[in-house]
């Protein structure tokens, strides 16, 4: 049997016609039904809501300040993402360590908010079973932290083991930095609508 | 030795190769398809003979679902909910979208593999671990999920522990259905062959693109969904309860202030969507056999193309046609009641092309083409009973009857199953070199058309009559279902015959595969589209070469050719 190229094209390098290469149409698709998930969810909000007698101010049970706290911080690991990725492009792989390594340790930071909260939640005996409001905010906070969790995860891992592509395939390794930074873009506009529905309205 | 050991695990269990994939997914299926077959063979039993013993299988059940073989009713709910689950989610999607997308997809569009071989392989993994929870559940204390196929709560939410269990396996299949529709949007988009437009790509593929992005977009709310009913379950939030619940005479202890329509919502806009699922891509097998068995053009394979994406964007906006008795309001259900009666026009527009295309053909009459003939008519049925449902007011009087069932089953069992069976017979060449028995094929078609029918015809008189589709005696203590009961007997007879005419196609599926044929011919049934350029059976990577494609999909009898058929990948 004669060999076959089994080579998959478009992996790196992006198809004229669509414009992309493939993992990120992957990722595009992937986000649209992430989107779909959230919209899921956040349509649970609003048909709980409107439904309810009564629905209490966000402001009278969960902490602004923190709250606040949480988006600056996740806005700020935003654009260090986007700064390591610009930095792989043009293969500054030390600015890009840097800016990888901030993004995910302000992800640690985000998770440490988000557990001290949870944590005050509980010892104020406010569970998810205590009310509606409060079974919501925990659904969707819970299911976007471990967004933030998956996302901490792939990033540590482009910055430890996985950076060795950078010197072997930097236009490869470029790409996965691109469709991560795509990702933690998405978690991060996730973080701010869930801060203005649950904290804020 | 070892290097070999290693190399067969790698070429035949953790492949990344489509084919290999697509096999392991067809394979699974079909066990999957036949244990929920056999769950229903024992509810016609309690629905033929209510509280008498089953014969032989009932005292193998065990004390705590059959006690002296009389299935329980607990038990019989267990039956009827994951028939339905396993049928639909563990069977017949696996097949259209994991088999047969799988394995042809690529081949079709002349591309050396899918976009993202590993997450191919880690789809059909997540699938067989949801496909084995869901077979745990079976037997955890209280049995498997008993609230029905659709887990309404609030029974759901009280149900017992195997609910739970349903719930984890459903995130597991959605999230291998996720894998795998990105990676068939992202493979027919980036790697179709050099030539390949979208209006020259066969038809089963612009099927198996649309029912992707119906899988991508429509699964995620139910993700959603399951993750509240979790909670419900776990947690003790109140989603799905509303305030003020009553079981067994006692005020259940949770907040209340939730919503069993949430859950009916969510649910539905994934579960029309999902019907959709299984129609697209059997149309997608129909319509290849078809052509290549009338040897001449598709009629209207734009107008096809054109609907089917039509169909796909409508089917979004249909699905509280499942809930016009829940009170939701008649502007709302108007609205449903117009959406439904538009979305069946795309249908109906399909249909008739596939029987245009007929007239004038000189039709060859094998295997896989009755099957994919009588799948014809047979969707026909499914899909003109469908238009009463979605008028409000008559839905009122059938909803939740025998008629509901037999209106989806004449799509997915005559029809989808019937698709399936036809793309098994007819591309089976390709898999193997070899061909599958004619005759045996003809006793497996013939019985199983008359049988399917002879199952579900009746199931619309009962419905009519207005028999409930969820009782455990059939309806045996209700007056106005007198009449119609004797009705059961026959069907779960013809139920039980066409379990032995499946004897047919194993026999011959089995002993085709272990035959030796001489040659293996790679274009058989001298059709048109890519794979059958490929070597046969197509070894890892495809082609010999990356075919260009110079034509449409369905240049059969070109005035002037000198053959009957011009493949796509000829100058
Ligand atoms: C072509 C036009 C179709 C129309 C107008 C239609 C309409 C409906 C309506 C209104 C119902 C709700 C009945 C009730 O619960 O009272 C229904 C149920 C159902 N339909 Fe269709 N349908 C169509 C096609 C299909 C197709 C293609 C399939 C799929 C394979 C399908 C599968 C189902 C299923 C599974 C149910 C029952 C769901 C349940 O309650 O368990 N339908 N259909
Ligand atoms: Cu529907």
């Amino acid at each position: 049997m004669s060999v076959m190229n089994t080579a998959i094209p478009y992996t790196v390098e992006a198809r004229p016609e669509t414009g992309l290469y493939n993992a990120k149409l992957g990722m595009w698709l992937f986000l649209a039904s992430e989107v779909m998930l959230f919209g899921g969810l956040f349509s649970a909000y609003v048909f709980l809501r409107m439904a309810a007698a009564h629905w209490p101010a966000g402001s009278s049970i969960l902490s602004i300040p923190l709250g606040a706290v949480n988006t600056v911080v996740l806005i700020t690991s935003s654009i260090t993402m986007s700064l390591a990725s610009a930095a792989v492009k043009e293969r500054k792989f030390d600015q890009f360590k840097v800016n990888l390594g901030l993004t995910i340790l302000l992800a640690l930071v985000f998770l440490s908010v988000k557990s001290f909260e949870y944590g005050m939640k509980f010892s104020h005996h406010m569970y998810p079973k205590t009310n509606t409001f409060l079974a919501i905010y925990f659904a969707l906070t819970g299911v976007h932290v471990l967004h933030v969790l998956g996302g901490l995860v792939v990033n540590a891992y482009f910055w430890g083991p996985g950076s060795r592509m950078g010197q072997a395939d930097p236009q490869r390794f470029a790409n996965r930095i691109e469709i991560a930074g795509l990702y933690w873009n998405f978690v991060d506009v996730v973080w701010i609508l869930l801060f203005v529905t649950l904290y804020l309205l | 030795m070892i290097l070999q050991g290693r190399s067969f695990l790698r070429r035949c269990i953790f492949s990344t190769d489509h084919k290999v994939v697509g096999i392991q997914y067809g394979i699974t299926a079909l066990f999957f398809l036949l244990f929920g077959f056999c769950l229903m063979l024992l509810m016609r039993w309690q629905l033929a003979y209510p509280g008498t013993p089953i014969p032989w299988i009932g005292q193998w059940l065990g004390e705590n679902r059959a006690p002296g073989g009389v299935v329980l009713p607990e038990f019989y709910n267990e039956l009827g909910a994951m028939h339905g689950t396993i049928m639909v989610f563990l069977g017949v999607v696996p097949l259209l979208v994991g088999a047969f997308g799988n394995y042809l997809i690529p081949l079709q569009i002349g591309a050396p593999d899918m976009a993202f071989p590993k997450l191919n392989m880690a789809s059909y993994w997540t699938y067989l671990l949801g496909g084995l929870t869901m077979l745990v559940s079976f037997f955890v204390p209280g049995g498997a999920a008993n609230s029905g196929c659709t887990a309404y709560p609030p029974l759901a939410d009280i149900a017992t522990a195997g609910q739970t269990v349903w719930l984890l396996g459903m995130v597991c299949i959605i999230t291998s259905s996720l894998l795998g529709s990105i990676n068939f949007i992202t493979t027919i988009f980036q790697l179709r062959a050099e030539g390949l437009t979208f209006m020259r790509l066969p038809f089963f593929v612009w099927a198996q693109l649309i029912t992707s992005f119906l899988l991508l977009l429509a699964f995620p709310p139910l993700e959603a969904a399951g993750i509240l009913q979790l909670f419900d379950r776990v947690a003790a939030t109140s989603f799905f309860l509303p305030s003020g619940l009553v079981v067994s005479g006692e005020p259940l202890k949770v907040s209340g202030g939730g919503s069993a329509l949430l859950w009916q919502h969510l649910f539905w806009f994934l579960g029309h969507p999902e019907v959709y699922v299984i129609l697209l891509p059997s149309m997608g097998i129909v319509t290849e056999i078809i052509v290549n068995n009338i040897r001449r053009p598709l009629y209207g394979y734009r107008t096809m193309v054109y609907s089917v994406i039509f169909l796909g964007l409508m089917s979004f906006i249909v699905w509280a046609h499942h809930m016009y008795l829940t009170g939701m309001g008649t502007a709302l259900s108007a609205f449903f009641q117009t959406t439904t009666m538009i979305i069946s026009i795309p249908s109906v527009v399909i249909l008739s092309c596939l029987f245009l295309s007929l007239w004038g053909g000189s039709i060859r009459f094998n295997t896989p083409m009755l099957f994919a003939l009588s799948f014809l008519p047979m969707f026909g049925i499914g899909g003109l009973t469908g238009l009463p449902l979605g008028v409000a007011t008559v839905d009122i009087h059938l909803h939740d009857t025998y008629y509901v069932i037999g209106h989806f089953h004449y799509i997915v069992a005559p029809g989808t199953i019937f698709a399936i069976f036809a793309g098994i017979y007819y591309w089976f060449p390709k898999v193997t070199g070899k061909r599958m028995n004619e005759n045996l094929g003809q006793l497996h078609f013939w019985p199983s058309l008359f049988l399917m029918n002879g199952i579900f015809m009746p199931m619309f008189i009962q419905g009519l009559a207005g028999v409930s589709r969820r009782l455990y005696d059939g309806g045996a203590q209700y007056a106005h279902a007198q009449g119609v009961l004797h009705l059961n007997v026959g069907i779960s007879m013809c139920a039980w015959l066409l379990a032995l005419f499946q004897i047919p196609f194993i026999v011959n599926l089995i002993w085709s595969m272990a035959k030796k044929e001489k040659a293996a011919l790679d274009n058989p049934w001298e059709a048109t589209t890519l794979e059958w350029a490929a070597p046969t059976p197509p070894p890892h990577g495809n082609f010999r070469e990356i075919p260009k494609v110079y034509r449409g999909p369905y240049e059969y009898s070109v005035p002037g050719a000198a053959k009957d058929f011009t493949p796509q990948s000829e100058a």
